[in-house]
């Protein structure tokens, strides 16, 4: 009688979701959307905190999964620090103390310049299909814009986030909600995105918000002011040298 | 009668020298016994107030809600306005601004890349400006290598995480943490000096900031984590009036940045901490009161007995039960006031210098958590000034009620019974 109850169950939920397109197959076209082989981007973090905000600005060199690089250039106090990002390794150059630090293990975890997104955060750039498997769980509305939802799960061990559940525009193929859960089921954070941009053919994110939902506060705001896609960009930029430069 | 048995007791050493050695030793032990716990009692409190407490503590309600992680970016604003004003209100305390920090110790070798790392708790004080910080935290005698900083940019550190990391005198290093703001904040130091202040917990990975060079690394200009208030000697009733009143003036409950003061006792688990210790102490005490009565009791007891065949022959001269009886209690309270004056002048002695000079336990606290000093010392206050009359006088004097009892079962011809044997 079980055997009977779960073969139907099976069927049962195979009917239903067969209704949605393939989980995996959203997830390509996302990446499809999503990843270049190469970006330049200048863009603003506002990190609304609990005695108000901060706006920083932030140039950034991005290459493949592997190779990125961002220098900040306001305001005066955060200015002229750069992160390098070479493959799961991460230095950060200080210029008031003309030091390079490397970040490791669990500093990995911590808030990136006081913001809701964290170093690991930051390094997360691997294509979606690369390290998630996804089951399209319905459609809902978010922001007016319907959308497929998908539930994320992790397929390689290395990855902050074990679970994912995102909402992906149906036309744009763009991920307007998303929420990330630790190992334990516990939700860490959600990222909104606002506004988006057409570039070419391309649908991209242009203000979004991150929110820790640990920590108290409004949230980080993202913007990109601007962005350039397949760019040329010289390997000595992401090198350890270039960081002192 | 009291001037005859008192001459009666001045001629006749075997009746008042050993009942009075006894009794001084007994009230000598009391009165050492219970200065050392009132020491202990006020060390305990002293050695909180000046690492962690102070006699009052001035944060944020936002930085009280969460005060155990210490958040320096909830900390306190415009503290030199507020150290101003608190200095016009309340000028009998020493107010002493302070930043607590969490961060990575660096360590870089020739070419600027990092040779070691570890993670330290930054204190940030005022070291430069006044005496006060350096003199309170005895920077000076845990001074294990090097010197005080002196100028801005160095730093000490504990001589654990220097053996740790591998760090010299003169060494730079590199702290790493985040700014008020969350950015992430380096700064370069000189190693100065390198402190051990016998307490597991501080010595882990305690180093010691000037306060204005923290503020500078930690984007924190005119803020502090907390404000410490010190009395010149800790009082609990004054403690809680600057609060009430301060609280009344300052702390809002719609503002989580307003500010709150709290009394050294009410702060963490302060409250329960000296409420058992008070507990444990008085158990202790009244405990060791009651043996010390017990020994004392016995010993006037003793006493009484020891004369029963001077008793006998008193009687049969005719002296009256009633008589001797009222001798025998006068005669025991002499004993009893005059060793204990014997006994809390010694006690007191030995309370006094053991107060000032005070004893080193260093040995006893290497692997302890608990914020305490390397030196206990005894603390006199005025109940040791009468606490030896309970067992000396009271004790001495029961005791001798009760042996006298034996008094008026008395019999004469039994007396002579004993006569002749």
């Amino acid at each position: 009688m079980k055997k009977l109850i779960t073969f139907t169950f099976i069927i049962f939920c195979s009917m239903v979701y067969a209704e949605y397109p393939d989980g995996n197959e959203i997830l390509r076209q996302i990446d499809a959307n999503m990843y270049a082989k190469s970006m330049i981007s200048s863009s603003q973090m506002i990190v609304h905190g609990r005695r108000g905000s901060r706006t920083m600005k932030l140039k950034s060199w991005t290459e493949g999964d592997d190779r990125s690089f961002s220098e900040y250039l306001a305001p005066p106090k955060d200015a002229g620090t750069k992160m390098l990002k070479l493959e799961d390794k991460l230095w950060i150059y200080n210029p008031s103390a003309d030091r390079t630090i490397q970040i490791s293990g669990h500093m990995l975890r911590q808030s990136m310049m006081g913001s809701d997104i964290s170093y690991e955060d930051m390094m997360e750039e691997n294509e979606l299909i690369e390290v998630y498997s996804a089951v399209t769980t319905g459609e809902e509305i978010v922001n007016d814009v319907s959308c497929w939802r998908l539930e994320l799960t992790a397929i390689t061990d290395d990855v902050p986030y074990r679970t994912k559940k995102v909402w992906i525009d149906k036309k744009k193929l763009i991920a307007l909600k998303e929420e990330r859960y630790g190992r334990s089921g516990k939700l860490l954070k959600t990222t909104e995105i606002h506004e988006v941009m057409q570039i070419d053919e391309r649908w991209y994110p242009k203000r979004m918000i991150f929110k820790d939902v640990l920590k108290k506060g409004k949230g980080t705001e993202f913007i990109i002011d601007e962005i350039q896609f397949e760019a040329d960009i010289p390997d000595s930029r992401f090198s350890k040298a270039a960081l002192r430069k | 009668m009291i001037k005859f048995l008192a001459k009666g007791l001045f001629r006749d050493r075997s009746r008042s020298l050993l009942p009075i050695l006894i009794i001084a030793v007994g009230v000598t032990i009391t009165v050492l016994m219970y200065s050392w716990l009132m020491g202990f009692s006020v060390m305990f409190i002293e050695e909180n107030a000046r690492f962690d407490t102070g006699h009052v503590k001035i944060v944020t309600r936002a930085y009280n809600a969460l005060i155990d992680q210490k958040p320096y970016d909830l900390g306190l604003l415009n503290v030199n306005e507020k150290i101003k004003t608190l200095s016009s209100e309340h000028p009998e305390v020493h107010w002493q601004p302070r930043i607590y920090f969490g961060g990575l110790l660096d360590l870089p070798d020739e070419d600027g890349e990092t040779l070691s790392q570890g993670e330290v708790i930054g204190f940030g004080v005022d070291l430069f400006s006044d005496p006060f910080e350096s003199e309170l935290l005895n920077l000076q005698e845990t001074l294990t290598k090097g010197s005080l900083p002196k100028k801005k940019g160095e730093i000490l550190i504990s001589e654990e995480v220097a053996d740790k990391l591998g760090i010299g005198i003169d060494d730079l290093v590199t702290l790493i943490g985040s700014t008020m703001y969350g950015s992430m904040a380096m700064s370069n130091f000189t190693v100065k000096g390198m402190v051990r202040f016998g307490v597991q917990a501080m010595d882990r990975g305690a180093v010691i900031v000037d306060i204005s060079d923290t503020r500078s690394f930690l984007d924190m200009e005119d803020s502090a984590s907390e404000i410490l208030g010190f009395l010149p000697k800790y009082n609990e009733k004054i403690t809680f009036e600057i609060s009430d009143t301060f609280n009344a003036e300052f702390n809002d409950e719609n503002d989580e940045f307003s500010d709150i003061m709290t009394p050294l006792r009410k702060q963490s688990n302060m409250e329960f901490m000296l409420q058992s210790m008070d507990q444990r102490l008085g158990s202790f005490i009244f405990v060791f009161i009651f043996i010390m009565s017990l020994i004392l009791w016995n010993s006037g007891l003793m006493n009484g007995i020891r004369r029963y065949g001077e008793i006998g022959v008193r009687l049969a001269i005719g002296e009256s039960k009633g008589h001797i009886y009222r001798s025998l209690i006068v005669e025991s309270i002499l004993i009893g006031i005059a060793a204990t004056i014997l006994g809390t002048a010694i006690g007191l002695g030995l309370s006094y210098l053991l107060q000032y000079n005070g004893f080193d336990i260093s040995s006893f606290m290497k692997n302890s958590d608990i914020i305490m000093g390397a030196t206990m010392r005894a603390q006199v206050t005025p109940v040791s000034y009468y606490i030896g009359f309970i067992p000396g006088v009271l004790a001495s004097v029961i005791g001798a009620l009760f042996s006298g009892i034996g008094i008026y079962k008395r019999n004469t011809a039994q007396l002579f019974k004993e006569l002749e044997t």
